[in-house]
């Protein structure tokens, strides 16, 4: 963290000093958070960065291993390319620049975890640097760099008087992003955290699904007062969910202003690693005191320079989508939508890219919208249907497009829709076919809607009084009536309008 | 058997491929040779004799059946115990790796038993390759044949003597400072160390990872090029093996070859016969049409301390996953910590702790600029004094070894005597160069005559050039011809 540095914020703007920060209950003084957060994903890849192991979750115990990443003897890294590919599809998604040349270094400590007894990652030359992400809220929040490193394997430390070491995701490829302390309050944290997973989920380069161990997430705090120096930065590890790390962050943030204010030095905050507890919902000191670590970092010297050239690169930029914060704002100002439904669509790229398609075909995004959100979303985990994922439900985009433009034609109405949907997803037959087999197409006949509105309407003589004083909505209670009379497939705005025509009413 | 210790691996697989003798004969042979002369000399860990015969009978099967039989069909070979054959005991000479069979086989072994040829076991070595006497062994030290109270030299000291003593035509060392060069010239054979990079590492037990090579020793040039072929080229199990197709041989002569003589491999260090010999070898070239130029090669004082910070370093890290968790020695002591130090304190000899330290001294905070990174720098500047001196000449050449084999126990009280048995040797394995010793004669000590060596080095990838000039210095004298006296 540089001192006495920033009295202005990432965009340079001058602090707005009534606005932010964190008011000390105690004595009403203003203290500002700096907050920076290191995050590992996990490279969404097929093997392990230097060696062929296909991971995955939930396996048994060291049963996805081979002698290079047990760091047998002997044994060698070999570089997993598609693991470039994703990390550099990250790093252009998030706007930073690619070195052309980068280097693997050795970091050397002990631990039961790490097979080799020093991880391979990178030191003074990460594959890129820079870059950033824009919250929602319009704050920047920089990147310094992120390089590539393997993950170490799984201690287990709570079985009596004994470790169990699990080597499954020894090797695994990771991507550390490391931000600029650009972040002031725990909801920016947690913005930060939910729009990365977003871009690298967007660009497949990560599926960052803390519950999986596929992102994990440190944060590093300190406080002070408004225009002063900042002061002693403190690590917190063991978030498990976003929501934590936004818990944790204000927890801190309270407990070193509180201990600032205690006036004993002693008290003071020191430059330590905490954990956080879920269930007390506080920080603690790491049980064991961790003296500062000397890795002796050294170039790795059984791994060539990685090299990007700018081919590849430019390659690799012509795969990146667009990304969900500007779709939000094309569905918001092209499309009409609102930005909670915007949001909700773009939530992931299958599902934004199936609304847009869909959007493109029926030319009619909003109900497009409605239908995806209200029906296609809720399958997802459906036993009935069958899909754990959205990807998985049987629809095409063109699906949807002629299932909206029948509702829209009149020859569907809501209800009938929604079950051609079901049958669609379950069947695979179109929209058409089962409108015909499901017998659900709707009465236009306007002569039997006129005969069933006129036999509805007979002695109903004070809801007449009451549509014809001003109060349309009193004919809710005939329409009733003659869904029943027509099989529930009248179309009900048909209705609506027979029965104001006949009773004069515009 | 005097007909099997006779023959060189060209002599022996033609003979077995034209049925005059079976690959089980050769075997049978082999281990007769152990058998009777290993309690004294000692170069083997560990010999695999059913895994010889299963291979053995293989082979001629697939003979009788008219299969096309490999370049090294039939011939035993002795492998160095940190070489990786799946199954087998790969120990490195070291309490730490005691028991340790392989789960897989190097790619370089691969290679040999596909061209036909037959490992007989792991051979003795310094531990974990530290060393230029086998007197760092946990298990006790090889002895020269020459002389069995002299040492054969190290690290790869019983893949030397096998071939010396006649147990295995061929064996395979590896090179890191001169771990096969040095114990060639004190055993007089010949051990080539291939451009760093030219073969694959894949399945060697790393101590530099920058610096070894796997190298082989034999009798003959020929033999060795016919090694370098089978195990060269390029691997996608190392990435830093390069993209190359397998060492070929080159055709001709050496006539108006320049030969490169610098002075400083001349030091006040130098035997005064290794001197003599190093000095008609360079008359023998001469003879043959060779251009004798004095270069020099002016940081080769800088490249034993460079040397031994590159390589301490780069082992300091192979070596910490040494552990007792996973395989290998445990000792338990009361939690992680306390089995780590219990069992590296156990596992390793003095001289792999000596070096360990080192390596993490001169990587550590605040010493890691001033002497890992100038040693680096250095380095380059190594490199460099080759590349100007190859600009004046073809080749470079030098005696091997400052002296002849000395006595077991002479250096053992004095680390830094034992470092610069590697003076010559050291700064040609920092450049990444290919290099071959060739036996050159013999001196005098105490009344003994003990084999010198003449190393010959070429320029980045000029293995094939290395080689042409040793067969023409091979074909020109008489010295490789020597046998070592020793009753088989």
């Amino acid at each position: 963290m540089k001192t006495g540095e920033s009295k202005t914020n990432a965009t340079n703007e001058p602090l707005r000093m009534k606005e932010i920060g964190y008011v000390s209950p105690r004595t009403g003084v203003r203290w500002i958070p700096v907050i920076g957060l290191e995050v590992h994903c996990q490279l969404k890849t097929r093997t392990k960065l230097f060696c062929g192991c296909e991971y995955h979750f939930g396996a048994s115990p060291n049963s996805i291993t081979c002698p290079k990443c047990t760091g047998q003897p002997g044994a060698l890294p070999v570089l997993n390319r598609e693991a470039l590919a994703l990390a550099v599809r990250a790093a252009l998604a998030l706007d930073c620049r690619v070195a052309e040349q980068s280097k693997f270094d050795r970091k050397n400590y002990f631990y039961c975890d790490l097979p080799k007894g020093y991880q391979i990652s990178q030191y003074d030359r990460p594959y890129c640097t820079g870059g950033g992400i824009q919250l929602a809220s319009g704050k920047f929040v920089r990147l310094t760099r992120i390089h590539m490193e393997e993950d170490a394997g799984k201690a287990i430390h709570d079985r009596g008087d004994m470790t169990l070491v699990d080597l499954n995701r020894a090797g695994v490829p990771l991507i550390e992003s490391v931000t600029e302390a650009d972040i002031q309050t725990a909801e920016e944290a947690h913005d930060y955290l939910t729009s990365l997973k977003e871009i690298l989920q967007y660009v497949g380069a990560s599926d960052c699904d803390m519950e999986k161990g596929s992102l994990r997430c440190d944060v590093n705090i300190s406080v002070h007062p408004v225009g002063e120096p900042w002061r002693t930065k403190v690590e917190i590890k063991n978030l498990n969910s976003f929501r934590f790390v936004a818990a944790a962050i204000e927890y801190e943030i309270a407990r070193q202003v509180e201990a600032y204010e205690s006036g004993d030095p002693a008290q003071h905050p020191v430059q330590e690693t905490r954990l956080y507890d879920p269930q007390k919902g506080v920080t603690r000191t790491m049980r064991s005191k961790e003296s500062a670590h000397d890795y002796r970092y050294f170039a790795e010297p059984d791994l060539p320079p990685v090299h990007v050239d700018a081919a590849w690169l430019a390659r690799e930029r012509s795969t990146i989508p667009e990304l969900p914060a500007s779709r939000r704002a094309r569905y918001v100002a092209d499309m009409g939508l609102s930005v909670k439904d915007a949001g909700v669509l773009t939530s992931e790229r299958v599902v934004a890219d199936f609304f847009e398609a869909a959007a493109r075909i029926s030319g009619k995004p909003k109900e497009c919208s409605n239908w995806i959100q209200n029906e296609l979303l809720r399958m997802v985990g459906d036993p009935e249907v069958g899909a754990t994922r959205f990807e998985e439900i049987a629809l095409r985009p063109h699906d949807l497009a002629s299932l909206v433009e029948l509702v829209d034609k009149g020859t569907l109405q809501t209800n009938g829709a929604r079950t051609v949907l079901r049958e669609m997803v379950k069947t695979g037959k179109n929209a058409r076919t089962l409108v015909t087999e499901l017998g659900l197409e709707q009465v236009q006949d306007t002569a039997a809607i006129e005969r069933w509105c006129r036999e509805a309407l007979v002695g109903k003589e004070k809801i007449v009084e009451d549509v014809r004083a001003g109060k349309p909505n009193a004919l809710n209670a005939l329409l009733g009536p003659v869904m029943k009379a027509s099989g529930g497939k009248a179309n009900a705005q048909l209705v609506r309008e027979t029965f104001l025509r006949i009773l004069g009413v515009s | 058997m005097s007909d099997y210790v006779s023959m060189d691996a060209h002599a022996l697989r033609d003979a077995t491929v034209a049925k005059k003798r079976s690959a089980r004969d050769n075997v049978r042979d082999a281990f007769r040779v152990i058998d009777a002369l290993d309690a004294k000399l000692h170069a083997f860990l560990t010999l695999d004799r059913d895994g010889a015969a299963r291979r053995a009978e293989e082979l001629d099967a697939r003979l009788a059946r008219g299969e096309e039989p490999g370049p090294l069909f039939g011939v035993p070979v002795a492998l160095k115990a940190n070489m990786c054959l799946e199954g087998v005991e790969s120990n490195c000479a070291s309490r730490m790796l005691e028991g340790y069979k392989a789960p897989y086989t190097a790619t370089f072994v691969k290679r040999l038993i596909e061209a036909g040829a037959i490992p007989v076991g792991m051979t003795n070595m310094d531990e974990f390759a530290m060393g230029s006497s086998s007197e760092n062994s946990a298990f006790g030290p090889t002895r020269n044949p020459w002389d069995t109270g002299r040492t054969p030299g190290g690290s790869s000291s019983g893949s030397a003597v096998a071939v010396a003593a006649g147990m295995t035509p061929i064996a395979l060392g590896s090179d890191t400072g001169g771990s096969v060069r040095q114990p060639a010239a004190l055993c007089g054979i010949h051990g080539f160390k291939p451009t760093y990079g030219r073969v694959s590492r894949y399945g060697l037990i790393a101590f530099g990872s920058s610096l070894d090579q796997v190298s082989p020793f034999a009798r003959s040039v020929r033999d060795v090029e016919l090694v370098t072929s089978v195990l060269s080229g390029s691997d996608r199990e190392d990435s830093t093996c390069l993209d190359e197709p397998p060492y070929q041989s080159e055709p001709g002569g050496v006539r108006g070859l320049r030969v490169g003589v610098p002075r400083e491999y001349f030091p006040d260090v130098l035997h005064g016969d290794v001197r003599a010999r190093t000095q008609e070898a360079l008359d023998a070239l001469r003879a043959l049409g060779c251009e004798i130029v004095p270069v020099s090669l002016p940081h080769t004082d800088h490249a034993i301390p460079t040397y031994y910070v590159v390589a301490t370093a780069e082992a300091s890290s192979n070596l910490a996953r040494y552990d007792g968790v996973r395989f290998g020695l445990r000792r338990e002591r009361g939690g992680l910590q306390g089995m780590f130090a219990a069992t590296r304190e156990a596992g390793f000899g003095a001289e792999v702790k000596r070096r360990i330290l080192l390596g993490t001294y001169v990587l550590s905070a605040g010493y890691h600029d001033a002497w890992y990174g100038r040693a680096l720098k250095v380095r380059t500047l190594l490199r460099r004094d080759f590349e100007t001196a190859f600009e004046q000449c073809d080749v470079v050449v030098g005696p091997t070894s400052p002296e002849a084999a000395f006595r077991l126990g002479a250096k053992s009280d004095d680390p830094v005597a034992m470092y610069l048995s590697d003076i010559l040797t050291v700064p040609v394995s920092l450049a990444g160069l290919p290099a071959i010793s060739v036996p050159c004669g013999f001196v005098t000590v105490e009344g003994r005559e003990l084999p010198v060596g003449l190393q010959i080095v070429g320029p980045h990838r000029g293995d094939a050039r290395v080689l042409r000039v040793a067969r023409a210095f091979e074909d020109a004298t008489t010295h490789a011809t020597r046998r070592a006296p020793v009753n088989a």
